[in-house]
């Protein structure tokens, strides 16, 4: 510090009512801690002028109000250094004057105080649905943050992509739960403190749904039947992109939310674990013209919306408003604010939210060669995290299979997804298409490979895998919207009752479509996720848009995991088989071909027959053999593993492909076995000795190990 | 209430008592003694803090900032905070860093 003070340009030139300021560095946006000062900086393209609003934390008024002198302003960025601040206690926001012309894009109206857009936390929601005070003349306010972390060795663990099981969970449902038997619940500490489960399950990467600074009570209303209170729960409404949420941190109150959040990620880190955010660059929390003003609309909304000729917001996000994502102020904001999670926070992957929207022009049109996709693949910084895209929106464009990916995006597979739902439930004419699925869908990524896809059966949008076999309908009543919200078309099946039931056939078979479901996930080429709590058969009753629910819809109960104990272990098995079995995490698809003369292709097909595979729309039973010679695309090796399906209600005995070598086929997993253990332990699969006539039950997953013999025969 | 802190160093061993809020307008005061005691490269950092009432986010900085000046081989000792302490290291994960103890050295 002593050494800085001796910086010529580090003392204060001007003074308004006893504080001392000066001419400020344009970069970088924001507030950032100088000597003896802090640096406010922020860019408006069409206002006339900005006024800098202080206040001492928690205070109604403000203490100082400092208009930026003309000559502060460099280009369109006000800059400004303020001295003899208190960091810790500093809530900073911006007065922004210029035309209120909505007809032309600008609603500027200077009795409004504005959030930073680039503020590194925000004040106003602390701690989890407190009270708002709506009487406060400035809500969501900017906030300053320490930046030094001590993470010690840490850095992003970038566990190559085909490797990663991820598993897709919401900061608050994890432990909110009374069951959780979590100290800090609902929190970043509470998850810190199930650790160990996420371990015990095998996952190695977590994806938190989103963790930016958004409002709870945004759209809150009670129920009109029942008069319960709901909420923006799910959070998919950013105030700020660079803030991570205070009420999910137990902390909060404290102001100390960057710091929990990051101890999080260091010790999940330092258990192999890695971190995805969920981030929502398509829209804001603002709304459209009827929306509040709270940060990017009153500082420059011509600049950050996408804006109709009429000055309107276009609604591709279904939520108000479009972030104009590829304006080149915009482009540069999310790019600073992905590089700065990237580095500040250690993230090691990103699944962007309506992503197709992130691929349109200013006007709505879709770009061919969209700037800030091609900025985010080719960023320095961001070179080794993982780029995921939910490749659609609310507007039509629909690009699973032909987002632009530069090489280096992924997206959620959702053609997997149905595919693989109507397969289980026993659609006509699905064999082939649950063969792409389990093959990492070549047809739809043939040059990008397996990687392209991110597979899911279930995911946060939808009903829970349990659920998915108890109903047949969407059963959202309890969102208070008369059931009309929420896809209808699920692909889903009640296994022969609509909800709960007492009979015993309908729960076994829920049971074994649900272990049907995690093999086929854990066995397909491609990267898996598995949504919280589908270990542990999850339900949300049906209910397929959980997005307002603070309560047991969305929190896991954990008594789940000893009522459906046989299927977390099988769950837990499944994750360890794919972990211990490199042939299923090729990054290139199969070739179909022997070229390296082993005496089988990479993969094979067959049926009720060897090498005889039915792919008409009758046909129920599909069967694969990977070559465990071409494991990782033949640079090593594995043993042979044989996996057949069964959607039909009727039994098959199959003949099994012959090994050669001395080689024989083991079962690791038959969901059709029923009065016994239908998976075995890793090393411990009992030898099959009838390999002409094995039974594939109905409604069952088989997956076998053809390798030298172990001597627990069957 | 104010923030105190007083220092000496015995038998290689650097001792703080500190009392009061520790916040952003008190940190400065403890880092000044850390600079002091550092410069005596001390085996362990004790801070007795049964009478400190508050730690914030600048005061938890003070911690972060003695483990990396006095370096990572010296352990750092936290004698008998209050509960409200004890919390704050625990939500923020700083308390895998540090040893709580009810003496030092152990009795």
């Amino acid at each position: 510090m002593a050494e800085l003070d001796l910086r010529i340009d580090y003392y204060p030139t001007h003074e308004h009512k006893g504080i001392k300021y000066r001419r400020g560095h344009v970069l970088p946006f924001g507030a950032t801690m100088v000597p003896n000062g802090v640096n406010f900086s922020v860019y408006s393209s069409a206002s006339t002028s900005c006024t800098l609003v202080m206040f001492e934390r928690g205070e109604a008024s403000p203490f100082a109000e400092i208009p930026f002198p003309d000559e502060f302003k460099i280009g369109n960025v006000y800059c400004m250094i303020v001295f003899d601040l208190d960091f810790e206690n500093l809530e900073y926001g911006y007065r922004m004057d210029g035309p209120y012309d909505p007809a032309n894009g600008h609603r500027f109206n200077k009795d409004t105080i504005l959030s930073d857009p680039y503020a590194k936390a925000i004040g106003g929601r602390d701690t989890w649905l407190a009270l708002p005070n709506k009487d406060e003349m400035y809500s969501f306010r900017s906030r300053l943050v320490f930046e030094d972390f001590d993470w010690e060795y840490d850095r992003p663990l970038q566990i190559p992509i085909e490797d990663l099981v991820i598993y897709e969970m919401h900061v608050r449902s994890f432990t909110m739960h009374p069951t959780s038997g979590a100290k800090y619940k609902g929190t970043f500490a509470g998850i810190r403190e199930k650790i160990p489960y996420l371990k015990e399950l095998g996952i190695n990467c977590i994806e938190l749904m989103p963790i930016y600074e958004f409002d709870e009570w945004e759209h809150s209303k009670l129920h009109p039947e029942t008069g319960e209170q709901l909420v923006n729960y799910w959070g998919y409404s950013t105030l700020n992109f660079f803030s991570p949420k205070a009420g999910y941190a137990a902390s909060g109150r404290l102001g100390m939310q960057v710091d929990e959040l990051k101890t999080l990620i260091k010790d999940l880190h330092s258990n192999g674990i890695e971190v995805f955010l969920d981030v929502v660059f398509n829209h804001t929390a603002e709304g459209d013209h009827r929306g509040p003003a709270i940060s990017f609309k009153g500082i420059d909304n011509k600049t950050y919306y996408m804006l109709t000729p009429e000055g309107y917001y276009f609604n591709f996000s279904g939520t108000g408003n479009t972030l104009n994502c590829n304006n080149p102020v915009v482009r540069n904001m999310v790019l600073d604010c992905l590089r700065y999670w990237a580095s500040e926070y250690h993230i090691d992957g990103f699944r962007f939210d309506l992503a197709a929207i992130l691929g349109r022009a200013p006007d709505g049109s879709p770009l061919n060669n969209p700037p800030l996709l091609e900025s985010l693949a080719f960023d320095p910084v961001l070179a080794n995290c993982k780029l995921i895209a939910e490749a659609w929106d609310a507007g039509g464009l629909y690009q699973v299979g032909n987002f632009p990916a530069y090489g280096r995006w992924a997206e959620w597979n959702g053609k997997y997804r149905d595919n693989v739902r109507k397969y289980l439930k026993g659609d006509a004419a699905m064999v082939g298409h649950l063969a792409q699925a389990i093959q990492g869908s070549p047809w739809m990524y043939p040059t990008r490979g397996t990687t392209a896809g991110i597979n899911f059966i279930t995911c946060h949008d939808g009903l829970t895998l349990y659920d998915l076999f108890a109903y047949n309908t969407k059963h959202n009543y309890a969102n208070g919207e008369d059931n009309n919200d929420g896809c209808s078309n699920n692909e889903s099946w009640n296994c022969g009752y609509e909800g709960e039931t007492v009979i015993e056939e309908v729960i076994a078979l829920r049971h074994r479509q649900m272990k049907n479901a995690l093999t086929i996930l854990l066995v397909s080429q491609g990267v898996p996720m598995i949504y919280m709590g589908d270990e542990m058969g999850r339900t949300q009753h049906g209910n397929n848009n959980a997005y307002c629910h603070d309560n047991d819809i969305n929190w896991l109960n954990w008594e789940l995991k000893n009522e459906n104990a046989d299927l977390f272990v099988f769950a837990k098995h499944v994750i360890a088989f794919r972990k211990a079995h490199p042939v299923l995490r090729n990054r290139n698809h199969f070739t179909h071909t022997d070229y390296m003369h082993t005496g089988f292709a990479d993969i094979t097909f067959h049926g009720v027959k060897p090498f005889q595979c039915d792919f008409s729309a009758d046909s129920r039973v599909f069967a694969c053999m990977l070559n465990g010679q071409y494991a990782k695309n033949g640079t090593c090796l594995d043993d042979y593993i044989y996996i057949a399906t069964n959607s039909s209600c009727e039994a098959f005995k199959l003949e099994l492909p012959l090994l050669s070598n001395g080689m024989c086929w083991h079962t690791s997993v038959n969901t059709g076995i029923v009065d016994a253990p239908c998976h075995f332990d890793i090393g411990n699969e009992p030898v099959i000795q009838n390999t002409v006539q094995y039974v594939l039950g109905p409604r069952s997953v088989i997956v076998l190990l053809g390798k030298l013999k172990n001597t627990n025969p069957l | 209430m104010a923030f105190i802190i007083t220092s000496e160093i015995s038998e290689g061993i650097a001792k703080l008592t500190l009392s009061g809020s520790l916040d952003s307008s008190s940190a400065s005061l403890m880092q000044v003694e850390i600079q002091k005691v550092a410069t005596q490269a001390p085996s362990a950092l004790v801070l007795y803090i049964s009478e400190l009432e508050f730690m914030s986010s600048a005061g938890l900085r003070m911690l972060i900032f003695a483990k990396q000046k006095l370096g990572t081989s010296v352990q750092i000792y936290i004698v008998q905070p209050q509960g409200q302490i004890v919390d704050t290291l625990q939500m923020t994960g700083i308390i895998h860093s540090v040893h709580i103890v009810d003496n030092y050295p152990a009795q």
